[in-house]
């Protein structure tokens, strides 16, 4: 008997699973679609677009590596991704010392609702918006910003006219859209960590600093890092705060990546190249993120 | 785009909403629509006007008016192009169309023109040609003009003690500024109420600039920036115009205005490249933040307009060929080349071009119409107001206008020259850095 069962199991056990592909099939499909149609069909086309001289508004026209020949070349290029750079070390660099500080504070001082909503509410402003208030608050002439530096005896800043002060503005403006949401992300993961871990370590007569850097930061780092990730990819492609104040000026000091992607597409016609500097971005982006999965261990936690 | 709505019962599933495209005016007791763009909020109650007497005038073409800020106006037009949903009419800007006509995105006009016997010498001379393509199609008809000028604070030439005769005689040179820089020292007041020509002026804390500088991240030929001065220093910025394939940025006579024009910052007579960011020049004469700006006449209604400035205008100075110089430059009405409505978009374009509508634009008087009557109404209506339009006009009596330096290209110039200019006005570049920039412009013709 239990032989025959046996073999009954393992006749049906393929037609069971079969079914289920069907099944499966039919619920993945939206997904599958979508992810076709709006992210595996436009990468595949837009990296044909990149061996093509496209202007957008006639047939594309096969050039070869001629795009990739002028990207090395191509001193705003190479400029471009040199600012996107300085930007993200400053944006990310802020972003997460201070989103880690307000989480930390969230998870060992308060447990009310209301302030951990409180931090979000930069997040839930339009990008747009919150450009556009900060560009009138620190202009040179009329902002408050330089106003209130004027009471202090401090001469007035060109935040964004100034090309020392235009990146690190715009990082700052970001940074303080971006860090409530970060800090929400990293009180998610610190609120997994188990509570007895920290008790121990009170009765051990450990300090509040000496829990931070043995306990909190080691069993943070697998939602550390996946929050790394998300937010240097995301802020790699800086784009929206540029294009409303300073549109990549003064001089290139703001010309970050994106909006020379943008620039070369739209107001050049020139797709083809702008495909091209897509797909260098995009590798970028793949290389980062697979560096820093590996060098954070994402997929491993010190917590047993 | 034409789109004919149509109310169909559902047998199912109620009403349906079906749009239709394709098929002739009234078919269906519906009428054509014609969809029509333009990026200056100030002239769309104007234009309203002349679509709701077109309308009264053909009752089977409905104009639908909408209005785009200059900065999204090119891209959306673009996304259009590409989407296959562009306007079937459109405002065109000269700095623009060479590259949709290379692209066989608009409509050649040629014989609508000829079928309709259209009078082409009741524009302004030379403006009606313009949008003659470098293919010898017609591509636009001229809706209007425009000049620039001083606009300045009357308030404060009177405390100056400037009178208006002074600042409608300026003079101007690369090498001292002429009488034009002794005004600009002149209404430069620092902190402690010193002025620019006086000894103890403090370039570094100053209250009022005698001259704004404004740096648009749109590349315009220097318009209302430095493009006076460098043509009444006898300058052209191209070989030919239109269609030319050779810059002069090289030319000793552009880069020494650009050296004096530089040298007002330095002077401190003219905000730095970093303290002009932000609001336009407009808003910083209104706010006391500069004495005198330059800006084109289409800007006339709206600083006459800001509440608590007594303003003026003063025409461009007479520079060392004698003469005054003024960059006119026209907009006209361009067709989509993928509409459905091709008449009734040529209806509409030829009524835009007629003196019936440009008649209405000029009353409204925010800019001056292509047809000479009809600017000489703006003008009228202008003084009628008090004020006085004549440092415009007279570029135009006395011909000494230059053209809106037409080529291809252009979109990869303004990347070029956008940053090589604010480099040499951060003091970053040297002037003669444009020559390099001029080489690396001219290769994009070769």
């Amino acid at each position: 008997m239990a032989v025959a069962r046996g073999v009954r199991e393992r006749e049906t056990a393929p037609r069971w699973r079969g079914r289920e592909t069907g099944v499966a099939l039919i619920f993945l499909a939206p997904a599958l679609l979508g992810f076709i149609a709006f992210y595996a069909w436009p990468t595949v086309r837009g990296v044909y677009l990149s061996f093509t001289d496209y202007d957008l508004l006639t047939a594309p026209d096969f050039s070869g590596l001629d795009n990739y020949r002028r990207l090395l070349t191509d001193d705003v290029f190479w400029n471009s991704l040199w600012v996107t750079l300085k930007y993200v070390v400053l944006n990310i660099g802020v972003q997460t010392v201070v989103a880690l500080a307000l989480a930390v504070l969230l998870h060992r001082l308060t447990r009310s609702t209301v302030i951990r909503g409180l931090i979000l509410l930069p997040y839930l402003i339009s990008n747009v918006v919150v450009a556009l208030v900060w560009y009138w608050m620190a202009d040179y002439n009329l902002g408050i910003i330089n106003q209130m530096l004027g009471w202090v005896g401090i001469d007035a800043i060109g935040f964004f006219g100034d090309e020392a002060w235009a990146i690190p503005t715009i990082a700052g403006i970001n940074v303080w859209r971006h860090m409530g949401y970060t800090a929400l992300l990293i009180f998610a993961g610190l609120q997994t960590i188990n509570r007895d871990v920290y008790e121990a370590a009170a009765v051990d007569g450990a300090g509040e600093f000496r829990i931070f850097f043995r306990i909190t930061l080691p069993l943070l780092r697998p939602v550390l890092a996946l929050v790394l990730v998300l937010t240097v990819i995301g802020s790699w492609q800086i784009f929206d705060t540029v294009a409303v104040t300073t549109q990549g000026g003064p001089v290139d000091a703001t010309r970050v990546i994106q909006y020379y992607i943008f620039d070369q597409a739209f107001t050049r016609f020139d797709f083809g190249y702008a495909s091209a500097i897509s797909v260098v971005l995009f590798l970028i982006l793949a290389g980062v993120a697979f560096a820093q999965l590996k060098l954070l261990r994402a997929g491993e936690s010190d917590q047993s | 785009m034409h789109q004919t709505r149509a109310w169909t019962a559902g047998a199912a599933a109620g009403a349906l909403v079906l749009a239709a495209c394709g098929g002739g005016a009234g078919a269906d007791g519906g009428s054509e629509t014609v969809t029509y763009w333009l990026w200056d909020a100030n002239q769309q109650p104007a234009y309203q006007r002349c679509a709701d007497d077109f309308e009264a005038a053909h009752p089977d073409i409905d104009i639908e008016i909408e209005q785009r800020g200059w900065d999204n106006y090119w891209t959306g037009l673009t996304l259009g192009f590409v989407s296959e949903s562009a306007p079937d009419v459109f405002t065109d800007h000269l700095s623009r169309y060479p590259e949709y006509v290379t692209r066989d995105l608009l409509l050649p006009l040629d014989a609508y023109v000829e079928r309709d016997e259209l009078p082409l010498g009741i524009y302004e001379e030379g403006l009606a040609d313009l949008w003659i393509g470098e293919d010898g199609h017609r591509y636009g008809l001229p809706k209007d003009w425009d000049a620039v000028g001083l606009f300045y604070n009357k308030d404060m030439t009177e405390a100056a003690g400037l009178t208006e005769e002074q600042l409608n005689g300026l003079t101007w040179n690369p090498e001292d500024g002429g009488t034009y820089e002794d005004v600009i020292a002149r209404l430069t007041v620092d902190d402690n109420g010193v002025r620019g020509d006086e000894p103890g002026f403090d370039k570094n804390n100053v209250r009022t600039y005698g001259l704004w500088l404004e740096m648009p991240v749109d590349y315009n030929h220097g318009q209302t920036q430095w493009s006076m001065y460098a043509v009444a220093n006898g300058w052209q910025a191209t070989d030919r115009n239109p269609w030319g394939t050779a810059f002069n940025y090289d030319d000793p006579a552009f880069q020494e205005t650009i050296a004096w024009w530089k040298g007002l910052v330095d002077k401190g007579y003219m905000p730095s490249l970093a303290a002009q960011t932000g609001l336009e020049s407009p808003d910083q004469l209104a706010a006391g933040n500069a004495a005198l700006i330059t800006h084109g006449s289409w800007m006339t209604s709206s600083i006459f307009g800001y509440e608590g400035l007594n303003a003026g205008i003063a025409p461009t100075p007479v520079g060392p060929t004698g003469s005054r110089a003024s960059m006119f430059n026209g907009l006209a009405d361009s067709i989509w080349a993928g509409t459905d409505s091709p008449e009734a978009s040529w209806q509409w374009v030829s009524y835009l071009a007629s003196p019936a509508c440009q008649r209405v634009v000029g009353e409204h008087q925010v800019v001056f119409p292509a047809i000479t009557e009809a600017w000489e109404t703006a003008q009228e209506e202008f003084a009628e107001d008090g004020i006085d339009v004549s440092p415009f006009t007279d570029h135009v009596e006395d011909g000494t206008t230059f053209l809106f330096p037409i080529t291809g290209n252009a979109g990869d110039i303004a990347a070029l020259m956008v940053p090589a200019l604010e480099a040499v006005m951060s003091g970053r570049a040297p002037v003669d850095s444009l020559t390099g920039v001029n080489e690396e412009i001219n290769d994009l013709f070769r």
